[in-house]
């Protein structure tokens, strides 16, 4: 018997201990931040931060916004409210979590596993928390070819945390995606919703410098508006550093905070958006109104 | 192809028919030598004529001259004699997009003014059901941010356009789908609508027409594949977004089941010009079935990138020089481009010299128009890797749903990472054509083609530089590589290697 049964041992010990030395290959996402790709199963694991006994109600200024938002849909079709509700939940709670699911699927009257299809499917739901400043490096081609590398790098050094990753006081994750739409201002980061565009290695560590800075001084603390480190909200003055006399940067406003000056999100260089940074090659002077160029057939 | 139906006519006619005479009646250009291509039934005229002046430019706002608001989008001609349009015919407003020969701007370059007529289909007056006009602001094509240009400087252009072209479609209401990242850009655009409700251009009796129109705003969640017309319903609907299969097409089943059309915002936003300045000012830009003005994007290698309005068919040397001060280093510095966002075909420098950028110049040299977005590479690229960040992009983003794009981005994004370091077989660059030719046509949506594409015009124009790689890694290890990226000579070593070396 022992003899019939060595050789299966053997074989199955074997296998057993190699099975033990393999690395999992397969993404079960525990920690890292959501990296939505096809090939990856979503799977929740209840964590101290994301379990169902977590409660979450959306507040009275959200509430509005719901009913605002389920009247842009048919009301038999009260489930395409789904992703901006799911939105809202994100920037209440800081992230989108299990919870937040479930209370978008019963506001909705859908079935909660259709909620966590959507959820899972779109990279710009965490399923996980991340830092007060989400730092997203665009590394597509256009921004490869304009230094992206460079960007990413400095990030890593200066933040000393590799892609997916939040740095142990909370304050930033790093997260390498696919284009964010910005190609002619390469290379450019988008930190929560803001795009930085033009920059250099030494100008994004200045940035986040600045970001840092501003969020200590304002006492805010780690982890996304919303989940903890409210405190100071109300001493950011909305004092904008975009505007300065005849230039606005074109996307968005910067804000000043305790002094710190953000920079005000937009090209990183003197260029303002989209325009050539030797100046117009086109739209030189007041464009002529309508009466000059109407069509002369009196069709209109 | 030409001299068979010339003899034909010049036995028949001898003294009239000559080729030079045929040629004179297809065409209405002036004279210019033509060569006969392949896509084209008809030569187009072999150059544009008219360079395009900043009184032709429609997006007058595009550097930010003046604000986003409603009363500066006034003063430049927005909103201008908006109720007499609405007040025309769906057929005659329809007819003027037709004859202006506008073509869909989101890449595939159909005629807007047939799609559109599509959803004026027989007996449609007698269908209760709600229509809606949904407009595809999902831009995520590597390359291209001309939407973007649109809707933070320019929304109202691009609401007026969703207000007449949904009278010409006879639809209730238009949604306007924008990616979730332009976060700044959905502010915007939602200001402006909010500022048109108020002034009475939208809602019940738009423009004080007698027509009801609303216009909602969806903000996407950050999927590239929503950006394909299908994908980008259901996920309206409130579903992932996987692309449907057609047909039914969205003309007749569409967003809510309903009756839809999908539009690029550039296309919508032309249409309230084309329709105020008349079809023949448009059509006189570009070559024929080619007309009209087209928002380039130039990014990589060239000194200053930029984004600019032009007349179609220009061409690319002069886009690149007139407007983005030129590519690194000179003209002769170029190695290759990519002409129209990320999956078009790579065209080398030989072919750019005197590339026209238009729908059918760039589909006779294999490649295509897209989104207009050029992305220039200069001779220190890297033109493998650049190709292989292009699967990886795809990989990430394929939905899934198709087994061929599945699996298929995931395998070329795995060997086009080896080939980086030519860590590969000569014969697997051949390998990869066929698995990219296996893929194209077997996806539901085009996102099979769009990661097929890219690789095939790298191998069609740069195989060379592959070889050259695999060859420099043989060297290096002594050997070249085993099929599968196995190191050479992993056989002796007894190291499990794919059949069939």
């Amino acid at each position: 018997m022992a003899s019939k049964l060595a050789p299966w041992a053997l074989r199955s010990g074997g296998r057993a201990l190699r099975h033990g030395m393999r690395q999992q290959r397969r993404g079960f996402q525990v920690s890292a931040v959501a990296r939505n790709e096809s090939g990856f199963l979503n799977v929740h694991r209840d964590t101290s931060d994301n379990n169902l006994s977590i409660p979450f109600k959306f507040n009275t200024q959200n509430e509005n916004l719901i009913k605002e938002v389920l009247s842009r849909y048919p009301s038999q079709y009260k489930k395409a409210a789904v992703m901006p509700l799911l939105d809202l939940g994100q920037r209440q709670h800081g992230f989108t979590s299990i919870s937040v699911m479930n209370e978008v699927a019963r506001i909705l009257e859908m079935p909660p596993m259709r909620v966590y299809e959507v959820a899972t499917f779109y990279t710009m739901y965490n399923r996980n928390p991340v830092g007060r400043y989400h730092v997203q490096c665009c590394t597509t081609t256009p921004c490869q070819l304009n230094g992206s590398d460079g960007i990413m790098t400095a990030i890593k050094e200066h933040l000393n945390i590799e892609d997916g990753e939040t740095t142990p006081d909370n304050m930033f994750t790093l997260l390498e995606v696919e284009c964010l739409g910005a190609c002619v201002n390469a290379p450019m980061v988008q930190i929560n919703d803001d795009y930085y565009e033009d920059l250099t290695p030494e100008k994004t560590k200045q940035l986040l410098i600045a970001l840092k800075e501003a969020a200590e001084k304002t006492g805010a603390g780690g982890h996304a508006p919303g989940l903890a480190g409210e405190a100071g909200k109300e001493e950011v003055s909305g004092k904008s550093t975009g505007k300065q006399p005849n230039v606005m940067k074109l996307g968005g406003e910067g804000y000043t905070a305790q002094g710190v000056s953000i920079p005000a999100p937009g090209p990183l260089s003197s260029r303002i958006s989209c325009e050539n940074s030797k100046g117009q090659t086109s739209l030189i002077g007041d464009p002529p109104g309508p009466e000059e160029w109407m069509r002369q057939d009196g069709a209109l | 192809m030409l001299s068979a139906p010339s003899t034909k006519t010049a036995l028949r006619s001898p003294a009239a028919a000559t080729k030079n005479t045929l040629r004179a009646l297809t065409s209405t250009h002036d004279g210019a030598q033509q060569k006969r291509t392949m896509a084209t039934v008809q030569d187009a005229p072999a150059s544009h004529s008219r360079s395009l002046h900043d009184k032709d430019r429609i997006f007058t706002n595009l550097y930010g001259h003046h604000g986003a608001d409603l009363k500066s989008a006034m003063k430049y001609g927005d909103w201008y004699k908006t109720k007499e349009m609405l007040l025309k015919s769906h057929d005659w407003l329809i007819g003027e997009i037709k004859a202006s020969g506008l073509r869909g701007r989101g890449g595939a370059g159909f005629p807007s003014g047939m799609k559109w007529s599509f959803m004026n289909f027989k007996g449609w007056e007698n269908d209760t059901k709600p229509r809606y006009l949904v407009v595809n602001a999902d831009e995520g094509e590597p390359g291209t941010c001309k939407d973007r240009e649109i809707m933070r400087k320019d929304p109202h252009k691009l609401i007026e356009g969703c207000l007449v072209a949904g009278r010409m479609m006879n639809t209730t209401a238009a949604y306007i789908y924008i990616r979730g990242e332009f976060y700044h850009e959905a502010t915007v655009l939602q200001r402006a609508i909010q500022e048109a409700y108020q002034a009475g251009f939208l809602g019940k009796n738009a423009c004080g027409s007698g027509f009801d129109y609303d216009i909602y705003l969806h903000r996407g969640m950050g999927a590239y594949v929503c950006g394909e017309e299908t994908s980008l319903i259901e996920s309206l609907e409130g579903k992932p977004g996987k692309p449907r299969l057609k047909p039914p097409f969205p003309a007749a089943v569409g967003l809510f089941g309903c009756p839809s059309t999908v539009a690029n915002v550039e296309t919508i936003a032309v249409a309230p010009t084309i329709i105020r300045r008349g079809p023949n000012w448009f059509n006189q830009f570009g070559r024929e079935r080619n007309s009209g003005t087209k928002l380039f994007c130039i990014s990589g290698h060239v000194n200053n990138p930029v984004t600019v309005e032009e007349s179609m068919s220009i061409p690319l040397r002069e886009l690149i020089d007139k407007h983005a001060g030129g590519v690194k280093g000179g003209w002769d510095n170029l190695k290759a481009v990519i002409p129209g966002g990320s999956s078009t075909p790579i065209l080398p420098k030989k072919i750019c010299d005197d590339q026209l950028m238009d729908f059918d110049g760039l589909k006779d040299n294999q490649s295509g128009l897209g989104t207009a977005a050029v992305i220039v590479m200069d001779q220190s690229t890297d033109v493998v890797r650049a190709i292989s960040r292009l699967s990886k992009f795809y990989h990430h983003e394929s939905c899934g749903q198709c087994t061929p794009c599945r699996e298929g981005s995931k395998w070329t994004e795995q060997i086009m990472h080896r080939f980086e370091k030519g860590q590969a077989r000569e014969r697997e660059i051949d390998m990869m054509q066929e698995l990219t030719k296996q893929v194209e046509g077997h996806t539901i949506c085009a996102l099979g083609e769009a990661f097929a594409w890219p690789i095939q015009g790298l191998i069609r124009h740069f195989r060379p530089e592959l070889e050259e790689r695999i060859r420099g890694h043989a060297q290096r290890e002594g050997g070249e590589a085993m099929a599968g990226g196995w190191r050479h000579g992993s056989e002796k070593q007894g190291m499990l290697i794919s059949p069939g070396q």
